[in-house]
């Protein structure tokens, strides 16, 4: 169901915590998880419920509570912009304007070619550095000119 | 060069790149950690030294770290833990993610003492989801300090054990709540728990724990090496040493900045740059958005100190310093931070889960110009029906900002809903920040 190299990944999770606690590593496990297929489907969350010794429910439920899970197929690229006050004071709600209009979608959409998805978050801890744009949970780019922005969804474009 | 001003002391002599272990030894880290261990320091020293420092949890509350330590039991035979909060998500707090990522290890040193200090085997620092890097990279700094066995058991040949590992966490900001932090390393759901039992006394997996800030760690190595007194020099009675402000908003050079606690607001202002483009100083929230936001002559008068800030009628807070020249929309500006406590309510009170959807409707409705004279009273009494009515702190970090906008800024409320359209914008003008989100229609069905 996963890769071995991602069950690797997970097992190094498990080991940070008492031999009795594995359930601690199911968010670091649900992380490589996502990485690896995109999203986590019910049969993904079911695989690492039974890697973990967990009921399947206890790993729904924290797949729903943590803001970053996809609990739906995405396009290539989430893109996930900062929106709340800091940044939207610091010209975020432009930058999110721009990348709409370049992408011909809203918040919570995909392009038809399915390689974006544009997404709307709350405070990443960055806000100095608005406007900022999240990919795929993991690359954070920082203040986001309209040139970088093309820039960034040029690159993306060509990988 | 990172300039974070000439007061720093946590930021001093980092460039971006010097975060490694050789580089922080080179700054005089681990020095604190390796003559704690050579002297055999009794732990109840360590914590004497903290507690006359005068350092308070950069967290927040700013409760005395010193006196928090004191709460651990001493006897306790079982496992003992010492937790960081890196979650860093309150709106406009980004102190955190630089501490991290430029100088890891002063965190971890930090944690090594209080684990000393505690006698706690094992820590976990809990690191905000949204700043994937960083964890990567504190991981690494993890494994670095390990091999040079800062970590690990029978640290330098003594007898003191303690082992750190980084937990992520993925975009909720309730895990910053200490007790949901720890359900959420648990792995749960991050729901706070009632308190008491505090921590201390029934923390991570039923076991005493210390839950400290990251700055408040990253504090402790330089209090250590230069004694407790010297750090409360560079502060105020009861507000010890330097503290890092993120200054967001409308300011020329939006930063980091660390100074001494009882700096005036004016002069931090100035190290940002002072107001974007010249323009007026209209509000400043000066500790993150849960605190009450404050008319500029306040800020203006006041000190950046826990007791000063308190006494002008906010909170210190996490130091995130949110200015808003005289462009901003107020009732827009509300909507938005209404918006967040919302969609972050973790769900389990009733006051907080159905009070902040009907906070931001009533904000929403009047921002709009669908708005009615009797919600500026309604605001009032659903704040006050949610503040000091749930688990946690999030209730009155959805209550007080709601209060403290129409206690200073009324009339553009009722301008609002008097004329339907804004003081500040003018009819039909775009304000001067941007659009309100497009979220907002959504978000308005879900809280319906
Ligand atoms: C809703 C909410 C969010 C919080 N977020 C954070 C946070 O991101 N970082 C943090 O250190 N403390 C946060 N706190 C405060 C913690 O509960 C706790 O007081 C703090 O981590 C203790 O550390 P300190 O004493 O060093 O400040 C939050 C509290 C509440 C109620
Ligand atoms: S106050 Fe709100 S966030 Fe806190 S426990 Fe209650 S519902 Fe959850
Ligand atoms: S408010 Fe956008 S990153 Fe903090």
């Amino acid at each position: 169901m996963l890769s071995a190299e991602a069950l690797q990944k997970i097992d190094r999770e498990v080991a940070k915590y008492p031999p009795e606690q594995k359930q601690s590593a199911v968010m670091a496990a649900l992380i490589v998880a996502q990485d690896e297929k995109g999203w986590l489907a019910a049969e993904t969350m079911d695989f690492v419920a039974q890697y973990l010794g967990m009921a399947p429910v206890a790993v729904y439920e924290v797949a729903s509570f943590y803001n970053l899970y996809n609990l739906q197929p995405t396009g290539k690229y989430k893109l996930t912009v900062c929106t709340c006050l800091p940044c939207g004071l610091q010209g975020s709600l432009e930058a999110a304007d721009h990348l709409k209009a370049r992408l011909g979608i809203d918040f919570d959409e995909t392009t038809a070619d399915g390689r974006f998805t544009l997404k709307e978050g709350e405070c990443m801890g960055a806000c100095s550095m608005a406007p900022v744009v999240l990919v795929n949970n993991k690359k954070m780019h920082d203040y986001l000119s309209k040139e970088k922005i093309d820039a960034l969804l040029d690159e993306l474009r060509k990988r | 060069m990172l300039d974070y001003g000439p007061d720093a002391i946590l930021m001093a002599g980092l460039d971006g790149a010097n975060w490694r272990l050789a580089d922080y030894e080179k700054r005089g880290g681990y020095a604190a950690l390796k003559k704690l261990l050579a002297d055999r320091v009794p732990p109840e020293q360590v914590i004497a030294e903290v507690k006359k420092s005068a350092l308070r949890g950069r967290g927040g509350a700013g409760f005395p770290t010193g006196l928090k330590w004191s709460f651990m039991p001493r006897q306790f035979a079982g496992a003992k833990y010492m937790v960081c909060n890196s979650d860093e998500g309150e709106p406009g707090t980004c102190k955190d993610r630089d501490l991290l990522r430029y100088n890891p290890h002063a965190v971890i040193e930090g944690m090594i003492i209080g684990g000393y200090a505690t006698g706690s085997g094992a820590g976990y620092n809990y690191i905000h989801g949204e700043i994937w890097e960083t964890y990567e990279q504190f991981e690494e700094a993890i494994g670095e300090a390990r091999r040079a066995g800062y970590l690990g058991r029978n640290i330098l040949g003594s007898d003191f054990s303690f082992e750190l590992y980084a937990h992520p966490g993925y975009g909720a900001y309730i895990c910053g709540e200490e007790t949901g932090l720890l359900e959420s390393i648990e792995g749960k759901k991050g729901q706070p728990r009632f308190k008491p039992p505090f921590p201390a006394s029934f923390g991570l997996y039923g076991k005493p724990t210390t839950v400290n800030n990251t700055e408040t760690f990253a504090a402790v190595p330089w209090i250590m090496r230069h004694g407790g007194d010297a750090f409360l020099n560079l502060g105020r009675p009861n507000n010890g040493g330097t503290k890092l402000f993120s200054v967001t908003g409308h300011v020329n050079r939006p930063g980091n900045y660390e100074v001494r606690l009882g700096t005036p607001f004016a002069k931090l202002l100035e190290m940002a740059g002072g107001v974007r483009g010249g323009r007026k100083l209209k509000a400043v929230i000066p500790g993150g958005s849960s605190m009450p936001v404050l008319p500029a002559a306040v800020m203006l008068a006041t000190d950046m100190d826990y007791d000063s800030i308190a006494k002008a009628g906010s909170m210190l807070g996490s130091g995130a310093v949110i200015v808003m020249d005289e462009t901003t929309c107020m009732v827009r500006a509300l909507e938005r931070l209404s918006y967040f406590y919302f969609e972050e309510s973790c769900g389990q009170c009733t006051p907080c889960r159905e009070g902040t959807g009907w906070l931001y409707r009533v904000v929403h409705r009047i921002e709009t110009g669908t708005g009615r004279m009797e919600d500026l009273a309604l605001l009032d009494d659903v704040s006050d029906n949610i503040a000091g009515r749930t688990i946690c702190a999030l209730g009155d970090a959805a209550a007080l900002p709601v209060k403290s906008f129409l206690k200073h800024f009324r009339s553009e409320f009722e301008y609002h809903i008097e004329h339907r359209s804004c003081l500040v914008c003018g009819p039909d003008s775009e304000p001067k920040w941007g659009r309100a989100g497009a979220h907002l229609p959504a978000a308005l069905a879900r809280a319906a």
